[in-house]
């Protein structure tokens, strides 16, 4: 059966296995690695081939504890810090979990193979980040982050792939999952999924369903953020009337070069670089006095965005600030930032060891998604209580656990994905020899989750994806990025509402079967779409300023009425509140305090 | 933050783009699309195919990253294999024209996409990933900063085909000459301190096909969007094969 026939349950061929993996990025790979290992049938069901998701570009680190440049160094020193950087709204059970169990994530990594960079003593190299401390606060900057020079998410992901192979994965590679199988008891079931080369179509049925699809930064115009980054698991979810947490929580990189939107690492700022505004100023030095140019990035980017707003940008339309490499030697630029080297030179024509990078704050991370535990375990809200969803599992930028809160630490995502991907892969394990008994899905649920491709195939006319997907970037790009206002969120999300038929009503002109990018792409928009929307309606509820969530009707932090995680149902457009976790197995839960840098 | 931005002076630009849709084109064709591109400021040849996408949604090719790293987007451009993204269109274009092909000598899914099976196939006889035989420690298995130091030049390969797909050895026997992307594994294993299989990994090269149908041609080292050198990993290797011999 075809992609491009009409599609219905009673004639679609099924696959089965124990558990797929929607997603072939850092927390995908490292579930099914998992899983592969422990004997069970596996698939990773990834749109692209495993080394081209996202997790390919991050470059600066892994924040760890490994105590390698700091033999004194302590995960509940990186707990506080990771607490404190989310602006309290972090689960602390889950982020004692990351923080002490990361090590072990860090070791396996090098086990299988990861090209670390290393110091004299042959151990693993790490360099300081934005937002790190010693002996909780206390004791001035950390060394904490572990690194492959400047390509780290590049070597994580190669390494993840490389082991899989060895591990015998089965990779569905060029597959695309549209949506996901619920039975009559609320539990997924598998997912219907096409192989791109060819349009065959078929319903993957299985026991446990891991969504690891990453981001969705391509709401946003600009963004550091891969084109495949369109939040299809956050669609998916929302579809299947599940919530999503605190997807108002944007992080805007404070470095990403201007005019491109592609990255340039913290691990600048933690090697030594600073920020100058055009007058030659170190403003960070105002803004933070004790951690400078490493304060964590919401305040990083809140500053060259009031510098930049107030008339102190560079360039002839003083709309950049200047990122300063040049004072650390070449040796030291080439050496540990080599990758940042070649992207300078490509996207803004500039040789980092002799010239400022042109940089402003960009889209980079969704620290909300799917609600889990620290399990994996999918949570949806009934009747204001949280609730198991059965044989579904979120890791990985997709999911919220919730580790990063208001605000994400740098490196804090490469250790979020292999800790929980593990912790995914782990409790799927176990539950599977525990036994794992799923009611089957009847053939109306199955065309229920075929709906949305029939009416694709079904359109005869309609807009166009790429006037929708313009129209939706601008708008977020204009009315919810680093500073946010009550007026202009309402005139977004009035705009979003107008757009919301014609997303769905799109025309697909092409219906060819064979690598039908069109058809991807209004698929992968109307995933965007969902994530915009949440994300808008969202931002407006939260009455407070908070981490990466900024408003000038609501400038202070509100711990009264929101210490809380926001949920969203797409259903009714609603968003609840739901209790932040401040119950550590091991240690004292950090209470909020005043949060500065 | 928004701001105004000033209407740009425009040039046409001619794209001629190979198309091929088996399931409705008899045989492939080149199709030629014009775009409008700015004349202040450059741009990479993958934004001028999202340009010629928005007039032409069927046209097909990969794409992730957008920024080098992913190896998504490999082609043929103006009869050289690069990416698409990181190739700047003032340096592509002959004469105003750019033409665009899938890279040669792998099967053609549809338009710019070739069927990547047998370049994948070869890195997987490479045993492309670490064997360790003793136990792994507690902790990192350590490695000095010079044993570290020769995976540089290795380790960065992002599998976008280019090389392999360039390399005229690989044309005539992409069944059997594992290719130099391949090789490049294969080297960045062996020269890895902590790895344990040098011995099996030099028997499976012993043929005379796997590795020595590198004739030294060297169109791997000049379309590398890396800056990788497959060539010499491959006269390492060949090296070790002799070393041993003796």
């Amino acid at each position: 059966m075809l992609v491009n026939e009409v599609i219905n349950a009673k004639d679609l061929p099924v696959m089965e296995f124990d558990g797929i993996i929607v997603g072939g990025g850092g927390a995908g790979m490292r579930a099914s690695l998992q899983l592969a290992e422990s004997g069970l049938n596996t698939a990773v069901i990834s749109k692209v081939f495993p080394t081209r998701s996202h997790t390919v570009s991050a470059q600066g680190g892994i924040t760890c504890a490994i105590q390698s440049d700091d033999p004194d160094d302590d995960w509940r020193w990186h707990m506080f810090d990771t607490v404190k950087g989310s602006d309290y709204i972090g689960d602390q059970e889950a982020i004692e979990y990351m923080c002490s169990e990361g090590p072990k994530a860090v070791f396996e990594l090098e086990h299988m193979g990861l090209p670390f960079s290393r110091t004299e003593e042959g151990r693993i190299y790490q360099r300081p980040f934005g937002g790190q401390s010693k002996d909780y606060g206390k004791g001035g900057q950390a060394t904490r982050t572990c690194a492959a020079a400047d390509r780290t998410g590049h070597s994580l992901l190669h390494t993840l792939y490389q082991a899989n192979l060895k591990a015998g994965t089965n990779f569905l590679n060029e597959w695309f999952a549209v949506d996901m199988v619920l039975n009559t008891d609320g539990a997924v079931v598998g997912v219907i999924a096409f192989k791109i080369e060819t349009g065959e179509i078929y319903y993957i049925k299985s026991k446990a369903t891991v969504l690891a699809t990453g981001g969705a930064g391509r709401i946003y115009a600009s963004t550091t953020n891969a084109l495949i980054n369109s939040g299809d698991g956050i669609g998916m979810a929302l579809r299947a009337g599940m919530p999503v947490q605190d997807i108002e929580m944007w992080q805007f990189h404070p470095t990403g070069i201007h005019g491109a939107g592609t990255l340039v690492t913290e691990g600048c700022r933690g090697e030594g670089g600073y920020l100058l505004n055009k007058d030659g100023e170190r403003f960070m030095e105002r803004y933070a006095p004790n951690a400078k140019d490493l304060a964590s990035r919401d305040v990083v980017a809140r500053s060259m965005a009031l510098e930049i707003l107030e008339g102190r940008g560079c360039g002839p339309n003083a709309d950049h600030i200047f990122l300063r490499l040049d004072h650390l030697g070449p040796e030291v630029v080439h050496k540990r930032l080599p990758g940042i080297t070649e992207l300078s030179k490509t996207f803004a024509g500039v040789d980092p060891a002799v010239q400022p990078i042109p940089v402003v704050p960009t889209c980079h991370y969704m620290m909300g998604g799917i609600p889990t535990n620290i399990n994996g375990q999918v949570i949806t809200i009934q009747e204001g209580q949280d609730k198991v969803v059965e044989g579904l599992y979120a890791a990985g930028e997709v999911a919220c656990v919730s580790v990063h809160g208001g605000n994400r630490l740098g490196g804090n995502s490469l250790l979020d994905l292999v800790v929980f991907g593990r912790a995914a892969g782990i409790y799927i394990e176990e539950s599977m020899k525990q036994g794992v008994e799923l009611k089957n899905a009847s053939h109306e649920d199955i065309d229920k989750a075929l709906e949305r491709l029939n009416k694709l195939n079904a359109s005869s006319e309609g807009e166009q994806v790429s006037a929708l997907k313009e129209r939706m970037q601008q708008n977020m790009q204009n009315n919810f990025g680093v500073f946010r206002t009550k007026d202009l969120m309402e005139k977004g999300i009035d705009d979003l509402s107008q757009v919301r038929d014609e997303v769905e009503n799109m025309h697909l002109k092409d219906k060819s079967a064979t690598f039908n990018t069109a058809r991807i792409e209004a698929l992968e928009m109307q995933n965007l779409f969902e994530v915009a929307e949440a994300t808008a309606v969202t931002a407006n509820s939260r009455k407070e300023s908070r981490g990466a969530h900024s408003r000038d009707d609501y400038p202070d932090r509100d711990d009264e009425n929101w210490l809380k995680h926001s949920i969203y149902f797409s259903e009714n457009k609603e968003v609840s509140k739901r209790d932040v976790n401040y119950r550590p197995k091991t240690v004292q839960a950090f209470q909020p305090m005043v949060r500065s840098y | 933050m928004s701001q105004a931005i000033p209407v740009a002076q425009l040039k046409s630009v001619t794209m001629s783009i190979y198309r091929y849709d088996p399931s409705l084109d008899e045989k492939p064709y080149m199709q030629d699309i014009v775009i409008e591109v700015p004349t202040d400021k450059d741009i990479m040849v993958l934004d001028a195919l999202h340009l010629a996408k928005n007039q032409e949604p069927s046209l097909s090719y990969r794409r992730s990253c957008r920024e080098g790293v992913c190896g998504s987007d490999g082609m043929n451009i103006n009869g050289k294999n690069g990416l698409a993204c990181v190739t700047p269109l003032s340096e592509a274009l002959k004469r105003n024209k750019l033409t665009l092909r899938p890279m040669p000598g792998l099967p053609v899914v549809r338009d710019l996409i070739v069927d990547m099976k047998q370049f994948y196939d070869q890195l997987e006889k490479v045993k492309p990933y670490l064997i360790t035989k003793s136990e792994n420690p507690e902790t990192e298995r350590t490695q000095s900063p010079e044993e570290r130091e020769e995976l540089d030049g290795l380790y960065e390969c992002i599998l976008c085909g280019c090389c392999s797909t360039s390399c005229p050895s690989f044309w005539w026997n992409p069944d059997k000459f594992l290719g130099p992307a391949a090789l490049l594994q294969s080297w960045r294993f062996i020269a890895d301190s902590r790895d344990e299989a040098t011995e099996e990994r030099l028997d499976a090269l012993e043929d005379s096909f796997s590795l020595y149908r590198c004739h030294g041609i060297m169109n791997c080292v000049s379309v590398c969007p890396k800056g990788l050198n497959p060539t010499e990993a491959i006269s390492n290797i060949r090296n070790k094969l002799i070393a041993r011999e003796k």
